[in-house]
């Protein structure tokens, strides 16, 4: 190339490179920054999954008292355990052993947060996934069951980390998780019928 | 780089066509007959070159399973039996490629405790060590992915435990849960990016890392058992004195190594391909039941260090912040050794101590993660924890001003 074709370093206005560089960095950042959101946003459940993610309905009356049932609701099984009076009674007796008693850092709708942890009390309405990392605990209903010491209460017991929770889903010290079973959003439209993933009332939060 | 000036062989007819065109002489002379590499390189010395035919390995079994391999909730389960039964040494394509994960992990392990033995990780290679330890994250991800891919039932709860670790993450915790699976549970979906990822994404980031790792490695050359820069002591006629050219000295001795790897390689395949359930669990030969947990989730063996420390935690936000820690160290590793010695030849007993109890703790965490998570287990899992992190964290103390021995001027050679 030629001398004259070539600007001396002198004459170059370096605030205006400056400025042009600058602003060409920038526009692409935030041209890449536009073309990264449909490469992104393409991870996120799909129409089909959240069409599949709709509310279920289950007949309670065909649950014996003792019995659970587990069905699947946004592919998760949620266990419903028609509790016992028996059960039910037990519920009372360990607040001292339990993380989070009184719910208050768990994740449960309002209507569900209560000692029962219930809408109805004699069914418990719980995901079966535990808190800790997602393995579905096992149903340990009676008391004092091999392994799990004299004074268990009946509940459930997680197969990959031990966690272990009463029969309101509510976990005991000592366990990996940390918070109470999840309670999904759910209601009785009668009183047979139960219907997951539709909130009781406008108060409730899923 | 030393050598660089030997005059390249002068070609005719189609090689200096060729060479006109492709600097291949130069490259050789660069990269291999000109590249001088320390004369003292021992048994560690060889875990670099099995990671890339482990690398080949994978690469080459990969792509054939993918022939025959069917991705999707309803058809992965049975596409793998068809492989295992049907298609004509599919048993034994998977086989290998199931067995190379795992010698992966081996060599990368031994690879990695080579660097912390003689400080390969020391200045000027600390972007050598954080390439190569870009490349083990790479591998992990790699390694969780393609377990996820047969749609076993252990395929299906590993993903569930693993993915969910993502959901201890404050306030996008469980959005984020629900974008890396793209539905409400692990489902066909996740099956098909992992796959994406497993077969495309990952290898590329992997090879262009292993390429960096190497233009690295040949920038500063090899760090050696004394820790000597064998380019400080360079004769008359400016090559290391402590060198000797890479070809044909060291390709010759790594084939050496390269054939017995291939031979325990080959034994493994044949005879003990699942390696009892610690290669292949036995929950995987079974398909995916998500209303149905294994009696036991424990992951492949090379994981389960880091899932001792996370279950040995009785917090998950605590344990998955403590798992992520514990790979994070080895990050600035470089920066916490503040010791001007590199090898441990010339390092003082405090070093030989905490080198030593952090191999006991991550070989006993391993063993740990591989165990039920009760009694007496978890209480040893506790303390190994403790002592993986008090390694990392008290380094600094114990390696500044530790008594050191003098390092000689050149390497030392029980031949010479």
């Amino acid at each position: 190339m030629s001398d004259h074709s070539v600007q001396a370093e002198a004459e170059i206005d370096q605030d205006r490179r400056g400025f042009l560089i600058m602003a060409t960095v920038a526009t692409g950042a935030v041209g890449a920054a536009f073309a990264a959101v449909p490469f992104i946003a393409s991870w996120s459940p799909s129409e089909r999954a959240r069409a599949a993610g709709a509310p279920v309905e289950v007949d309670v009356s065909k649950i014996e008292p003792g019995q659970m049932l587990t069905v699947t609701y946004r592919k998760k099984a949620i266990y419903i355990v028609h509790r016992t009076p028996e059960m039910l009674a037990s519920l009372p007796g360990h607040d001292g052993n339990l993380k989070d008693a009184t719910s208050a850092d768990s994740i449960q709708p309002q209507y569900a947060k209560n000692a029962d942890r219930a809408v109805r009390n004699e069914f418990l309405v719980v995901e079966g996934t535990c808190t800790h990392l997602g393995c579905l605990p096992k149903a340990r209903f009676e008391k004092a069951m091999p392994g799990l010491g004299a004074d268990w209460p009946g509940g459930f017991l997680c197969p990959c980390h031990g966690s272990r929770f009463d029969l309101a889903g509510r976990v005991f010290n000592g366990s990996p998780a940390s918070t109470n079973l999840r309670i999904p959003a759910y209601s009785y439209p009668n009183e047979n019928t139960l219907v997951i993933g539709v909130d009781a009332a406008s108060t409730g939060a899923a | 780089m030393a050598g660089n000036n030997d005059a390249l062989p002068v070609r005719t007819g189609f090689l200096a066509w060729l060479n006109k065109r492709l600097p291949v002489d130069q490259f050789m002379r660069d990269q291999l007959t000109g590249y001088y590499a320390p004369k003292n390189f021992n048994f560690w010395y060889y875990f670099g070159v099995l990671s890339l035919v482990a690398l080949v390995i994978q690469l080459v079994t990969g792509i054939f399973l993918t022939m025959h391999y069917k991705v999707g909730e309803t058809t992965a389960f049975d596409s793998v039996q068809y492989i295992m039964r049907e298609v004509p040494y599919g048993d034994l394509l998977r086989y290998m490629h199931s067995t190379g994960a795992s010698f992966f992990f081996i060599v990368v392990y031994l690879h990695m405790f080579r660097a912390l033995l003689y400080g390969s990780y020391k200045a000027p290679r600390e972007l050598l060590w954080l390439f190569g330890m870009a490349i083990y994250l790479a591998l992990m991800a790699e390694g969780f992915m393609g377990y996820v891919l047969p749609w076993g039932n252990m395929s299906f709860w590993g993903a569930q435990v693993i993915v969910n670790l993502f959901g201890t993450i404050p306030v996008i915790g469980p959005g984020l849960v629900d974008w890396i699976r793209g539905d409400y549970g692990i489902a066909d979906a996740t099956l098909n990016r992992f796959f994406a990822l497993h077969v495309v994404a990952i290898p590329l980031v992997l090879l262009l890392l292993v390429a960096l790792h190497l233009v690295a490695l040949r920038h500063n050359g090899s760090n050696n058992p004394d820790g000597i820069e064998i380019k400080e002591k360079k004769g008359a006629d400016g090559k290391p004195l402590d060198g000797i050219p890479f070809h044909p000295y060291y390709t010759v001795k790594d084939l050496v190594g390269v054939g017995l790897f291939l031979v325990l390689f080959a034994i493994v395949v044949f005879f003990v391909p699942t390696f009892g359930g610690l290669f292949l669990e036995g929950p995987n030969f079974e398909p995916v039941n998500p209303l149905s947990t294994p009696d036991e989730i424990a992951p492949v063996w090379y994981f389960t260090p880091f899932y001792a420390i996370l279950r040995a935690v009785p917090d998950q936000r605590l344990g998955a912040l403590l798992m992520a820690a514990s790979l994070i160290f080895f990050l600035l590793l470089p920066w916490l050794d503040r010791s001007p010695v590199k090898s441990i030849r010339y390092r003082g007993p405090t070093w030989k101590i905490a080198l030593a109890v952090f191999a006991i703790s991550f070989i006993g965490l391993g063993y740990l993660g591989l165990q039920k998570p009760e009694g007496i287990y978890v209480a040893a899992a506790r303390v190994l924890t403790a002592l993986y992190f008090a390694f990392f964290i008290l380094m600094p103390l114990y390696t500044r001003g530790e008594s050191t021995r003098r390092v000689p001027d050149r390497v030392t050679s029980s031949h010479d």
